[in-house]
């Protein structure tokens, strides 16, 4: 009971001023082997994922999915009503007047499609999440506004806190910090 | 070198000057984060006018429900009367918002930065007002689930051929996706908002709001990818929401109604008069919250361009409306058309004209074009124009159509115009709330704008050493 209760080592976080910095971090780290971290910015940073060592996201195909499931869906609903359920007799057009029902299905193609890009993305990112260890950080408020922020993580197989603190201080940080979980 | 005014490569000045990104997040962030007492009068007076209209069109549903639709003008043949032409001008209006916000995002015209957040929201409010008039002309709202499919006792589905139906669709799916793609910009500005707030309970609202976002670069990664496929599924989606709206009329046999040229001319007639209500609320807002150095006079310039750009295409459905009604052949047709210009509403076609057509020529000149006074007057004028339009589209086709022993005349009662009005205040209601809090600029993506002009400068650097 009493480690689950204890404060764990999160991390080691270190601040930077400018993007490029947290950039040339992020690609050192990778060069020395590091593999379990993630950099914090108030703006996206192109090339700091690549430099993290990260794929391409798979949620454009979710959304892919999504916005088939829509076209199926809609059509479908509209077809099994309007021919199979309640064949209804309109100035004597066929029951599958197909051309009519396109609007109805372009647009639950765009509102599946649309449900699945919001929260798939957020669903992805694992959010609403109230509590992340990373806001133990001292001034990580400014990771909204101008700081950039690179955390080594406890879970990587090289983390030594010594180490990876000397290593993250060599990058020419404004702060380096151990960071719990509590 | 950083002495002098930096230009764009095409000579003009920057859409946004002087700030880094901590003072342009602080800037905005602080519109909703200072105390109550220090917001300016404006707000004050504008709220208090909403909220006061806002009542007005309580009463104004009240009086409806516990009387029916006969308090309004309403008559056979002019089934339809304030209602729709309510209806369609608050959706058009809607449309500027998605077109800023996608459509603009996706030609990358990085001025829409400042003004697309703003512009969404007034999407949402005004497609809230706008849905209020069809909910309340079924007579019945509480059985208004009546138009969706739903399994009933009777077993009866919708007429899926029906353009009213496409409606429900296209206007229920426009509300949400854009109430997501809204909710979804503001995440990172909330998060912003945590930061920048010193309260301990705005703090842990904004918090909640923003669903603890961290900045992980992880996440932004899945983020902007998100935007993306947004805005590409919002582009088509708004597109359709006016040409469906517009089917409401054109798949029907009415004289002025049943012509193809609708779906285009009404999406250019909704951008025109979004753009138009932007502008209206933009312009007193960059004055009273000193907001000049990132809403300048370059963006009233590229937003009176796309104004004068749509206006011309809804001028141009204007002379093709008379064209088909004499090339047509059709008798109804041709007295319609000659209705229009003489017969008992001629005003308001010729008013119509003079306010969607004329004065917005004015727009051809840059100094007006960069004249705020000057481009609020034209979009009253244009805001007007636009429900002249819809005022002459609806009635004068309905008024008198085939059958000349089934004419009458139609005139909106004072519950048509204190319903209009009301959502008016309902609007201004909302839109001084949103203004209060949260940020009406796009913090993130300012701050974007500005880090990619540091990035490029850092470029530059590296190339010197």
């Amino acid at each position: 009971m009493e480690d689950i209760l204890e404060a764990q080592t999160y991390g080691v976080v270190a601040e930077f001023a400018h993007p490029n910095e947290v950039l040339a971090a992020a690609h050192k780290a990778r060069e020395a082997g590091y593999t379990v971290m993630d950099a914090y910015s108030p703006v996206p940073v192109h090339g700091l994922d690549e430099a993290l060592g990260r794929k391409r996201s798979i949620l454009a195909w979710l959304v892919f999915a999504g916005g088939l499931t829509g076209t199926l869906t809609g059509f479908g609903m509209q077809y099994w009503m309007a021919h199979i359920n309640y064949p209804w007799n309109v100035g004597g057009r066929p029951t599958i007047s197909w051309p009519a029902f396109i609007p109805v299905t372009f647009e639950l193609t765009i509102l599946f499609a649309a449900l699945t890009c919001v929260f798939g993305m957020f669903a992805l990112n694992g959010l609403p999440r109230p509590h992340h260890p990373i806001f133990n950080t001292p001034n990580f408020d400014r990771s909204a506004i101008d700081h950039y922020f690179l955390c080594i993580e406890a879970k990587d197989p090289q983390f030594d806190e010594e180490k990876v603190t000397a290593f993250l201080k060599e990058c020419g940080p404004e702060a380096v910090n151990t960071i719990t979980d509590a | 070198m950083s002495s002098e005014v930096k230009r764009d490569p095409d000579g003009q000045l920057p859409y946004i000057s002087g700030h880094d990104l901590e003072s342009v997040s602080n800037k905005i962030a602080a519109v909703t984060l200072r105390p109550m007492r220090e917001m300016p009068k404006f707000w004050y007076a504008g709220l208090f006018i909403g909220v006061l209209l806002l009542q007005l069109l309580f009463y104004a549903i009240y009086k409806l429900i516990v009387t029916g639709t006969y308090i309004w003008g309403l008559n056979i043949p002019v089934g339809w009367g304030f209602a729709i032409i309510n209806f369609v001008w608050w959706i058009g209006i809607g449309h500027a918002g998605t077109l800023i916000s996608a459509i603009l995002f996706l030609f990358k015209q990085d001025w829409r930065t400042s003004i697309s957040r703003f512009a969404e929201a007034m999407t949402l409010f005004a497609v809230v007002c706008a849905g209020l008039f069809p909910l309340l002309h079924v007579g019945r709202p509480w059985l208004v689930y009546w138009l969706f499919p739903y399994p009933n006792t009777m077993g009866m589905w919708p007429q899926f051929r029906s353009p009213l139906l496409w409606d429900v669709f296209a206007v229920s799916t426009y509300a949400t996706v854009s109430i997501l793609f809204w909710f979804t910009g503001l995440v990172p500005d909330l998060a912003t908002m945590r930061a920048r707030a010193t309260d301990v309970w705005a703090k842990k609202i904004y918090h909640g709001m923003s669903l603890g976002w961290t900045g992980s670069a992880r996440h932004w990664h899945r983020y902007e990818i998100a935007y993306l496929l947004l805005a590409g599924l919002s582009t088509p989606l708004v597109l359709s929401v006016h040409s469906i709206v517009s089917l409401d009329f054109a798949v029907s046999l009415e004289p002025g109604w049943h012509t193809t040229i609708f779906p285009p001319y009404f999406v250019a007639g909704a951008i025109f008069a979004g753009f138009a209500m932007v502008l209206t609320f933009m312009i007193p807002v960059r004055h009273i919250f000193g907001m000049k150095d990132l809403l300048t006079e370059r963006h009233l310039n590229n937003m009176c361009k796309v104004m004068l750009f749509s206006g011309l295409i809804v001028a141009y459905g204007y002379m093709m409306e008379l064209f088909f009604g004499w090339y047509s052949g059709s008798v109804f047709e041709r007295f319609m058309v000659l209705n229009r210009l003489l017969g008992p509403y001629d005003y308001t076609y010729w008013l119509l004209i003079l306010c969607n057509v004329l004065v917005p020529q004015a727009l051809w000149s840059y100094k007006v074009r960069t004249n705020p006074i000057a481009v609020f007057i034209i979009c009253q004028f244009i805001s007007v124009g636009m429900w002249l339009e819809r005022f002459v589209i609806v009635i004068i086709s309905l008024h008198r159509d085939f059958l000349d022993s089934s004419w009458a005349m139609y005139a909106g009662t004072r519950w048509d115009w204190a319903m209009y009005v009301g959502t008016m205040g309902l609007f201004l209601t909302l839109v001084f709330l949103f203004i209060r809090t949260l940020p009406f600029i796009a913090i993130f993506e300012m701050r974007e704008l500005i880090h990619k002009d540091e990035h490029h400068d850092d470029e530059h650097h590296d190339d010197e050493h």
